[in-house]
């Protein structure tokens, strides 16, 4: 996979000025044939544990054993993720955008045969339309990709992550010689003042401000200023991060390169979760290449500015993404928030002030600095500038990596893009933000996706995990399991979220065993402001947001719980039992044979009972019946 | 020197003081936990919180570190100032029925024990990390530490063994607002 030029491996390789990069690029293009065919096999974490590694293998070996003439020879090349996982493995020829999936070694022989010697597509590898079984032969005209705006992304699907030159040929560090060469620190700030951009990280900072501040800060005192980046992505379900990393780590590092020329920094840091191997692999050969050609490191591109990055890995705790946690970590302390009464812009890492962004954050700076701060704040709404990347999991058809502009509806997301919930289920809510996110009902659906309006709804932006749920979801439950993740995540330290967690987890299962009362329902709302308003840090000040967002909508389920005993959806253990329909069944015995309890006893065809006394709902019955006659209610 | 106002009272303090700090010295009750005069802040009991405006917004922070700025306005009692404590204190008087500390806050706060009361264990270790700080900060050695994290926090010896840095001086035990602090002694001193 590795494909680093001979000349990036000598030593004396290093671009010593602007113009020299440039004439780099102007080289790579010119041994670009642009009419090639190149052949895409996504090398994303879904689509490796998938085998693409091996597909990409095969293909090699095909088409060298196919003679294939001089001029037709693609090139193979392995990619990020194209954030379509659940269809992987991907293959994707370009320039013509024919997109195969579920590619297996297996079907290369045919691919090669057909595609690259006839000329036709391999109609079964094909993207069919669920609706009307229709085959789609080009990626744009897919759904799921037709409706998104890949920005950030745009280079991930199509750039080897690893190959400097692949980088250089797309454009990359285009922006950072344009802000060394022609800009001030102080422009390039205005110019992210006035492009919108708010942190992708959660809090929906003002990413220029927080620049400005820092680089204040910095002046005001002598010493060293940090740049820093957040990789910790540690929201279960979120992969928006690691594909960034993993699919174009150069146009994270180029995004703090233009950081630190702007706040003043000459040090930086990528904090990346440890469980995230691929990325760090990734990040390191990206710093390593870059730091050879004189991208990162003394007196870049001759310029006279000098910065370099460190990787540090994640000490796997949720809790430090947060930020002083994270800058504790990187100092070798225990991973815990401490009060940010003095921000981190004036007294941050090493006590020095420090600027952190989420690495989407960063990887939107390139893009605002080649493009000009008014044709970024076209994009999206008056209040949320630009796109947002979201991993779309859940009861959707579509599970993946979408980015969209910033106010798409909730609707057009799962609908359009997602393909909207299987067959015969209905949707019932999305949860948007990550754990500490909020449950938005069906009823709301028409909600544009930005940060203030999550915000009014009871939600959040978060990082931007986005779980769809149909209607087999019980509030409760979802409410409960939620919380669950935060107790566990919690650091301790504080007594409102250690304590008040758990208590709220306490009062939560008494509802789904339909115990407690309607005041316990107050009581419940009133612990929750507790914990927000006194929790140290934002892990317990955001982790009541899945109680109190699904009482606000789905209060009548709580009350279903409480008052009537009842799990409308079926989920809560204590309050549902099975039944057996003799209508339905034909004595197959496929239950009784599977039941843990002996529960269920009858004769071969002829209808079965249940014993509900003895049952303790495990659902197994429930499972195996194929002919749909055991019920639970 | 920088004046605010406290409960609508003009008070005065010294740069990098904090909220706790200015309102003792006028006599205004704030009730603490882990904030002890000798020992660095360490805010983990958030027992300390206030409303503190400062012209743009208002917010609930912790008196013992916030530090005081020209022209804001606290509120030591506010609702949303008594939910937090009242919670804080209905959390800790069900994990530690016994404390003597505890049961006098909950007295004046009207607090008492609710069904989810913890049977069998009466003084319960709440984390407040006075014992570790002292033990750092003014004996001078490291015999605490805590450990884990989450629900299982704990105080400890670095490394769950008898502590070979322990003096046995006894000034944990003197500190500990809850009484947790002479079983764990047991386990530190050896
Ligand atoms: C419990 C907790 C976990 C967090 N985890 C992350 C994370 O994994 N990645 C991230 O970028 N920000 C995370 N944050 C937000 C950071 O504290 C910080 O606001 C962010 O990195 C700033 O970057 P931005 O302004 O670009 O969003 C977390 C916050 C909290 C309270
Ligand atoms: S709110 Fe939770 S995670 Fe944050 S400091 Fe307190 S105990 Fe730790
Ligand atoms: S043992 Fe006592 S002093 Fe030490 S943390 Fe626990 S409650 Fe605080
Ligand atoms: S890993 Fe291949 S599409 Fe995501
Ligand atoms: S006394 Fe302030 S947080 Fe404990």
């Amino acid at each position: 996979m590795v494909q680093v030029s001979t000349a990036l491996k000598s030593n004396d390789f290093r671009l010593a000025t602007p113009a020299a990069l440039a004439a780099y690029r102007e080289s790579i293009l010119a041994e670009r044939d642009p009419n090639r065919t190149i052949i895409i096999v996504c090398h994303g974490t879904g689509c490796r544990a998938n085998n693409s590694p091996k597909v990409a293998d095969a293909l090699r070996r095909a088409v060298a054993a196919a003679g294939l003439n001089a001029q037709v020879i693609p090139e193979i090349k392995d990619t990020g993720c194209h954030g379509f996982c659940s269809r992987g493995p991907l293959v994707v020829f370009q320039p013509s955008g024919l997109f195969y999936q579920k590619v297996q070694p297996e079907d290369v022989e045919e691919i090669v045969q057909k595609t690259l010697i006839e000329g036709t597509p391999v109609e079964r590898l094909l993207y069919a339309d669920p609706e009307t079984g229709e085959h789609v032969v080009h990626d744009r005209d897919i759904p799921f990709y037709k409706y998104q705006q890949r920005l950030v992304l745009s280079n991930i699907g199509k750039i080897d992550p690893v190959d400097l030159r692949d980088t250089i040929a797309a454009g990359g560090y285009q922006s950072l010689v344009k802000v060394l060469t022609s800009m001030t620190p102080d422009e390039v700030i205005t110019m992210v003042e006035d492009s919108g951009l708010r942190g992708r990280g959660g809090g929906g900072f003002l990413t220029g401000r927080k620049w400005r501040m820092t680089a204040e800060h910095g002046r005001e005192t002598p010493g060293p200023v940090y740049i820093l980046a957040n990789g910790d992505e540690g929201d279960p379900g979120a992969f928006m991060d690691r594909t960034l990393m993993e699919g174009d780590p150069h146009a994270v590092l180029e995004g703090m390169l233009i950081g630190a020329y702007a706040i003043g920094s000459s040090e930086g840091y990528i904090y990346v979760r440890a469980e995230y191997p691929l990325a760090v692999k990734t990040l390191r050969q990206a710093i390593l290449s870059a730091r050879e050609a004189g991208l990162l490191g003394e007196n870049i591109l001759g310029t006279g500015f000098s910065f370099d990055l460190k990787l540090n890995l994640g000490g796997g705790a949720f809790v430090c993404g947060e930020s002083t946690a994270l800058m504790a970590s990187i100092e070798g302390k225990p991973g815990e928030p401490r009060a940010k009464y003095i921000h981190t812009v004036e007294k941050g890492l090493w006590g020095r002030p420090s600027n952190l962004n989420n690495v989407e954050t960063w990887a939107n700076v390139p893009l605002i600095i080649a493009k000009g701060a008014d044709w970024y704040r076209d994009i999206g709404t008056e209040g949320s500038k630009g796109t947002k990347i979201f991993s779309l999991v859940g009861q959707v058809k579509n599970v993946g990596l979408v980015e969209v502009p910033m106010g798409v509806t909730i609707k057009d997301l799962v609908l359009r893009i997602g393909g909207g919930v299987p067959e015969g289920r209905e949707f019932k809510a999305i949860q948007i933000g990550g754990p500490s996110g909020g449950c938005i009902p069906q009823a709301h659906w028409d909600l544009p996706i930005d940060f203030d309006s999550l915000w009014d709804a009871g939600a959040m932006m978060g990082s931007g995990g986005m779980i769809v749920m149909d209607n087999s979801t019980c509030m409760v439950d979802v409410a409960k399991y939620f919380l669950e993740f935060l107790i566990d995540e919690s650091c301790g330290k504080c007594i409102p979220c250690r304590l008040g967690l758990q208590r709220m987890r306490e009062v939560l299962k008494e509802f789904s065993a339909g115990r407690g009362s309607l005041e316990d329902l107050e009581e419940l709302d009133s612990l929750a402001r507790a914990i927000k308003d006194g929790s140290l840090c934002a892990l317990g000040g955001s982790a009541p947001n899945p109680v109190l967002a699904t009482l606000r909508y789905f209060r009548d389920e709580y009350e279903a719980h409480i008052l009537h005993h009842k799990c409308p959806a079926a989920v809560c253990k204590e309050l549902i039992t099975y039944a057996i329909n003799p209508e339905l069944c034909n004595g197959c015995t496929a239950c009784a044979r599977e039941c843990p309890q002996g529960a269920i006893t009858g004769t071969k065809k002829e209808p079965h009972a249940l014993n509900a006394s003895l049952c303790i709902k495990c659902g197994i019955c429930f499972e195996v019946c194929k002919f749909g006659a055991v019920t639970v209610a | 020197m920088i004046t605010f106002s406290i409960n609508g009272k003009e008070v005065q303090g010294q740069e990098g003081w904090t909220i706790l700090e200015v309102a003792r010295w006028h006599g205004i009750e704030i009730p603490t936990l882990c904030h002890h005069g000798a020992l660095e802040p360490y805010g983990a009991c958030r027992l300390c919180v206030v409303e503190v405006n400062d012209g743009k917004r208002s917010r609930v922070v912790i008196s013992c570190m916030y530090p005081i700025r020209t022209g804001i306005n606290v509120q030591t009692d506010t609702p949303r100032v008594l939910n937090v404590r009242r919670w804080i204190v209905q959390l800790l008087l069900d994990e530690s029925p016994e404390s003597p500390k505890i049961r006098e806050l909950a007295q004046t706060l009207g607090v008492t024990p609710s069904r989810f009361q913890k049977k069998g264990v009466d003084f319960a270790c709440h984390l407040c990390g006075l014992c570790v700080r002292v033990c750092q900060e003014v004996v001078g050695v490291q015999a605490l530490s805590f450990s884990n994290r989450g629900l299982r926090k704990e105080i400890s010896s670095p490394f769950h063994t008898a502590s070979k840095e322990c003096l046995g001086c006894g000034t944990c035990i003197y500190i500990c607002p809850t009484g947790a602090m002479e079983q764990v002694f047991l386990r530190v001193h050896g």
